[in-house]
């Protein structure tokens, strides 16, 4: 399938700092992307690059094939919705929906099919008449989708669009984007640092780390697979565990703490298999320590002391020590746990991640 | 720390507690302090000359007369002439009317691309222009009448509207663009991708939300022309002097008895205009800022 979006080689400086290094990115048709990545490592300004509103310093960007990379943006086919909403204050609801269409100088009556067609879609229509000001944050955000849709473009980008609001609007919001997507089938590219925004949304996640995409998969590959360490720590809360120690390849590998416990990972599926030993990192996730019997059949398993409990309604947070490492796993909520009680637990090292220390990549 | 067992609702307070007399006095003794030049300007413009003569500033009128008005706006002598400010204050307007328009818009479009449209060397342009609300007036006084000379307009209305213009630029472009940057970005952004140019994005995004900041530019120009001498003085030439220098004229004239009353009424004519520009534009100024147009 011909791909809407294609980042070629993307770099762009601020004068001396370089925010995006030679960047590549192909979004396919009708693909939920998101950009995932902490604060200042350039997810805005690379959607910003994709929108024209900042001109790149080397690389080429495509969009629907053709190369826009000196297009304006208005020229480009792409709607975009801001985390400020950025609504014009002064225009009413329908003239904000209408602003790019009169823009255009688009005929009257189309101008008014497209801005009810989408006030429909998105439930503002009793809003029309309404000035920004007027208006509660979810129905600002409402309108600021609604001014992209009625564009009628192939790609939509959002940046942040959902940080501004509280908690259950966000959560009410994210289902009604995916919905959105559902029905229009357009191409998106979103940015969030909200991991469950990304978890849930995406059909395929950027992690994005100093201007560079450090993955870009699937929420699956992302959770169970990630490439790096990096990844490993920044997915997931609560985040992963780590325990460092040293990996012996061969026939049987297997991985020893630095303080001595052995973990047996015959039948962890390795990236490219290890040759001699070095030192390494298992990461195991939380929710893949498995308590009492069951952890017996497991291929690693060990007695443990309850440090800290942290009920979190759904399931409960213990925190423990495996060797000196600290180590965190999620129990049933049913499952009554105590301070300095001491528990068998267990894991399957191939749920887990190895990764090579030095190059702190997947192994 | 003191409790009430009946404690309940909004806490009673007296009005007349030590601090507010003390906050009251303090504001009528500086209003009464303000006013009281403006009341004697008012009630010795209202008498005649006898009645000016017996001595006492601060006494009521006993006989009152708009003579002095109607002199100091018609017949005063204002150097060889005898036509009273009529003439100097349509000079006046015709001098602060186009120096405010096309200040204010030159400054208001410059603020608006420095903040935007990043241009090459914008920043040295910033620059300059901060450099530039920084130089006093009286510097560039003696280049600036050689240069409009050159350009033939020296002692015309054309080049006291031109050195207004150019002197209100930087604390003008300053402010507006201080403003603009104090606006989301992401308007401008999303005003971009809906395909609005440098143009439209003013008028139609910049503008409306920018009223409050129009009318402090406004007044601050209308008011700083219209109170403008040395100016006025230097580059209009004799038959475009604007009422500034012609109330100077009335009031410094050395010929004949000095006709207090007719001078307060001519300073009152000529203070009048500032004074009415801060009334009006002051209720614009609240209300722009009340219409919350800034906020999103
Ligand atoms: N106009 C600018 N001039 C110089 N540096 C800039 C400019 N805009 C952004 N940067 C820098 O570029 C980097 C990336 O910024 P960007 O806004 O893309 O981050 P982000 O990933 O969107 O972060 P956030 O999640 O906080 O929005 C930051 O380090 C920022 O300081
Ligand atoms: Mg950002």
């Amino acid at each position: 399938m011909q791909s809407s979006v294609s980042v070629k080689d993307l770099s762009l400086n601020f004068g001396s700092v370089q925010v995006l290094k030679s960047l590549n990115l192909d979004v396919k048709q009708g693909e939920f992307i998101v950009l995932l990545g902490p604060s200042g490592c350039g997810k805005s300004t690379l959607l910003n690059c994709i929108a024209g509103l900042l001109d790149v310093s080397e690389g080429q960007i495509f969009i629907g094939g053709k190369n826009v990379t000196w297009a304006e943006p208005k020229d480009r086919g792409i709607g975009m919705v801001f985390q400020s909403y950025a609504l014009y204050p002064q225009m009413t609801v329908e003239k904000n929906l209408s602003f790019g269409l009169r823009v255009a100088g688009m005929k009257r009556d189309e101008i008014d099919s497209r801005v009810k067609r989408a006030s429909e879609i998105l439930q503002i229509e009793p809003l029309l008449q309404r000035k920004p000001a007027n208006l509660s944050g979810g129905q600002r955000q409402r309108v600021a989708i609604g001014r992209a849709l009625v564009r009628d473009v192939d790609v939509f980008l959002f940046d942040e669009p959902l940080s501004n609001l509280d908690a259950k609007l966000r959560s009410d919001l994210r289902v009604e984007i995916k919905r959105l997507h559902q029905r229009l089938k357009n191409t998106m590219i979103y940015v969030t640092h909200d991991q469950i925004e990304a978890l849930t949304l995406a059909d395929r996640i950027a992690i994005m780390k100093n201007g560079e995409i450090q993955q870009l998969s699937d929420p699956h590959t992302i959770y169970n697979k990630p490439v790096n360490l990096y990844v490993a720590g920044f997915i997931g809360s609560p985040s992963m565990n780590f325990l460092n120690g040293t990996l012996a390849g061969g026939a049987e590998p297997a991985f020893t703490t630095d303080d001595g416990v052995v973990v047996p990972v015959g039948r962890y599926v390795f990236d490219k298999a290890p040759t001699g030993s070095a030192k390494a990192v298992l990461g195991v996730r939380p929710e893949h320590i498995v308590l009492g019997d069951a952890a017996k059949d497991l291929p690693f398993s060990t007695e443990v002391e309850i440090e800290i409990v942290e009920p979190m309604g759904s399931d409960t947070l213990a925190w423990t020590k495996i060797g000196n490492h600290a180590v965190t796993f999620r129990a049933d909520s049913d499952v009554h746990l105590t301070v300095g009680q001491k528990v068998l637990v267990g894991f399957d090292p191939a749920r887990g991640s190895l990764f090579d220390t030095a190059s702190t990549n997947r192994l | 720390m003191t409790t009430n067992a009946e404690a309940s609702g909004p806490r009673p307070r007296s009005f007349f507690t030590p601090t507010r007399i003390v906050i009251y006095g303090i504001i009528i003794v500086a209003a009464l302090y303000y006013l009281l030049p403006l009341y004697v300007m008012i009630t010795t413009s209202l008498k005649g000359l006898p009645e000016i003569r017996i001595g006492n500033i601060f006494a009521p009128p006993l006989e009152v007369t708009f003579e002095p008005w109607v002199k100091a706006w018609t017949s005063a002598c204002t150097g060889l002439t005898c036509n009273g400010l009529a003439p100097g204050f349509w000079n006046s307007v015709k001098i602060t009317l186009p120096s405010t328009i096309v200040s204010v818009f030159i400054a208001a479009v410059s603020g608006y691309s420095l903040v935007n449209w990043r241009f090459k060397g914008s920043e040295f342009f910033f620059t300059v222009l901060l450099l530039g609300s920084f130089i006093p007036y009286q510097v560039m006084l003696y280049p600036l009448v050689m240069i409009t000379a050159q350009m033939k307009i020296f002692g015309t209305l054309w080049a006291v509207i031109l050195i207004h213009t150019i002197f209100g630029m930087p604390i003008l472009t300053l402010l507006f663009r201080n403003y603009f940057a104090s606006l989301p970005q992401e308007l401008f952004k999303a005003a971009r991708v809906d395909g609005a140019g440098f143009w439209r994005i003013f008028f139609q995004i910049m503008v409306p939300m920018s009223l409050p900041i129009f009318a402090v530019a406004i007044i601050l120009q209308v008011t700083g022309i219209w109170n403008d001498f040395l100016f006025g003085v230097v580059f209009a030439g004799t038959q475009n002097y604007p009422m500034t220098v012609q109330l100077n004229n009335i009031v410094n004239s050395v010929q004949g008895v000095r006709e207090y009353n007719v001078n307060m009424a001519a300073t009152i004519l000529t203070a009048a205009v500032p004074l009415i520009v801060y009334f009006v534009s002051g209720k614009w100024f609240v209300r722009g800022i009340a219409a919350g147009a800034v906020k999103g």
